[in-house]
């Protein structure tokens, strides 16, 4: 029985995880180290650590965290946050991480997603898109997981692609429904979110980390329809982001959205649900878990 | 001496922490020399069949696995560790595999998701030596786009669209198509079973 994987993800700054945490036996609440140890005891099938920090110092505090993270940690992590360059890839895989994950370089530089996989391998890339409904959405919008806040841009407005991709192909046009964003959310691209995520798997993408900025923040469940469609449209993974509120969210991601795992922060962090009774629920529902 | 050989590719980085963190001395082995001496041999594939290959046979380490192989020294492959050992893959049909085991390594058909990439259950044939200790049914973490045929080596097996060889044991020479290193608790043993042999 192949398993559909919950990914709890970290938000670091400075070496910090910064967002509220639920557990209270932990030497100290705010490590990295501690806190992936507790979701690796509690069965989390995959970790991702997503770097905030907004200035130089604490990206090099990141890979003395991801070093210190992965030392004992024995299932995947994926690390993203940041990651521009062929460079920032090689470092983060050699400080321990398995994956590292790319947003706003996907779009600007594509040419570094591919440098990366056929150095480390299409399973060591994953692509972070950030995807927003095209026209009126009634969902409040929240911010990406992925970028680093100093690099904030507001420039809502803006129809013209950041994109130095200059094939007609990926842009969207009147049948598009998602946009993908850059920057934290803040910048729409003018690619077409469906089409994009075809031709990262191409270029060397070996999953896709798929956030619903229209969902995400609002504790109102995943958007299956637009997981459904990336999903469907690429044979690699999708693993579905944004609007996890309850544990029924879940079950609709997976069998509505066709998500292959689904990624969560604050649910796991604040809310009273552990990883464990997340999936004795989605056992409970029909949907593949792993349960030591 | 513990020998993980180190092609330029592959996940040799989190297969040598594993191997430390159960208290084994390994190194990474690149030249023939430490290769012949190692008491043991780990191959912890990652990637391209054929990049993979190529590179072995480049360091001039492809003689010298297949003589201990052959000569039943201690080996474990892991992932494309493991497909190495048939006579080919479908990865790429024009450079030959050590042909260790019947039959060519093949593409996953007829199902929606390839590469196969997450945890899936292991249904144990045999519980010999490699798996002592893990309980049928256990969670592996597998990524892979490929995989070999069941043959009479296979002790394990996963479905995944097909039937496949998950592990394979035969004499000292043992692999497993999984990543022991990511996969929790159950990989950590099936480790440990090979690193005490």
């Amino acid at each position: 029985m192949f398993a559909k994987r919950i990914i709890p993800c970290l938000d670091c700054k400075d070496g910090r995880v910064v967002k509220g945490i639920r557990f209270i036996n932990l030497r100290d609440a705010g490590d990295p180290g501690d806190l992936a140890e507790a979701y690796n005891r509690e069965g989390a099938d995959e970790l991702v650590m997503l770097d905030i920090s907004a200035s130089r110092e604490g990206r090099a505090t990141l890979m003395e965290t991801v070093n210190r993270v992965a030392r004992k940690l024995f299932i995947p992590l994926t690390v993203g946050g940041g990651v521009r360059s062929l460079e920032d890839g090689r470092r983060l895989l050699s400080a321990g991480a398995d994956k590292v994950a790319l947003n706003t370089a996907a779009v600007e530089t594509p040419e570094v997603l591919t440098e990366l996989a056929s150095l480390f391998g299409n399973q060591a890339v994953v692509v972070a898109i950030d995807a927003r409904r095209i026209g009126n959405s009634k969902l409040e919008t929240g911010k990406s997981k992925l970028e680093n806040g100093k690099t904030k841009i507001e420039n809502r407005n803006s129809g013209e692609a950041s994109s130095r991709i200059s094939n007609f192909d990926f842009r969207i046009s009147d049948s598009s429904r998602w946009e993908v964003v850059t920057y934290g959310g803040t910048r729409p691209t003018g690619i077409d979110a469906q089409r994009w995520a075809k031709r990262i798997a191409e270029l060397g993408a070996g999953e896709i980390l798929l956030t619903s900025m229209d969902a995400d923040g609002t504790q109102a469940g995943f958007d299956c329809e637009l997981t459904a469609t990336i999903s469907r449209a690429v044979q690699i993974p999708v693993i579905a982001s944004g609007g996890a509120g309850n544990l029924e969210h879940f079950a609709e991601v997976f069998v509505r959205g066709h998500a292959d795992a689904a990624l969560a922060a604050s649910i796991f962090h604040y809310e009273q649900y552990t990883i464990r009774a997340l999936k004795e629920y989605l056992r409970d529902h029909g949907v593949p878990v792993r349960l030591k | 001496m513990i020998a993980l050989l180190d092609y330029g590719a592959g996940n040799v980085g989190s297969v040598l922490k594993a191997v430390r963190y159960l208290g084994y001395d390994a190194q990474p082995v690149d030249q023939p020399g430490p290769l012949e001496d190692a008491e043991k041999v780990i191959l912890p594939g990652q990637g391209h069949f054929g990049a993979m290959m190529d590179r072995i046979k480049e360091r001039k380490l492809l003689e010298p696995l297949r003589r201990r192989i052959a000569a039943n020294k201690p080996y474990l492959g892991i992932c494309l560790g493991l497909q190495a050992l048939y006579e080919a893959s479908d990865e790429a049909p024009e450079i030959a595999g050590l042909g260790f085991l019947r039959g060519r390594v093949t593409r996953f058909e007829g199902i929606d998701k390839v590469p196969q990439v997450g945890w899936n259950q292991l249904q144990v044939q045999r519980g010999d030596k490699l798996f002592q200790g893990i309980g049928e049914g256990s969670f592996v973490y597998y990524c892979h786009s490929y995989y070999g045929p069941v043959t009479e080596d296979t002790v394990a097996v996963t479905e995944y669209g097909q039937t496949y060889a998950a592990g394979i044991e035969r004499g000292n020479i043992w692999a497993v198509q999984f990543h022991p290193e990511k996969s929790g608790e159950v990989g950590l043993k099936v480790l440990k079973n090979f690193l005490e042999l």
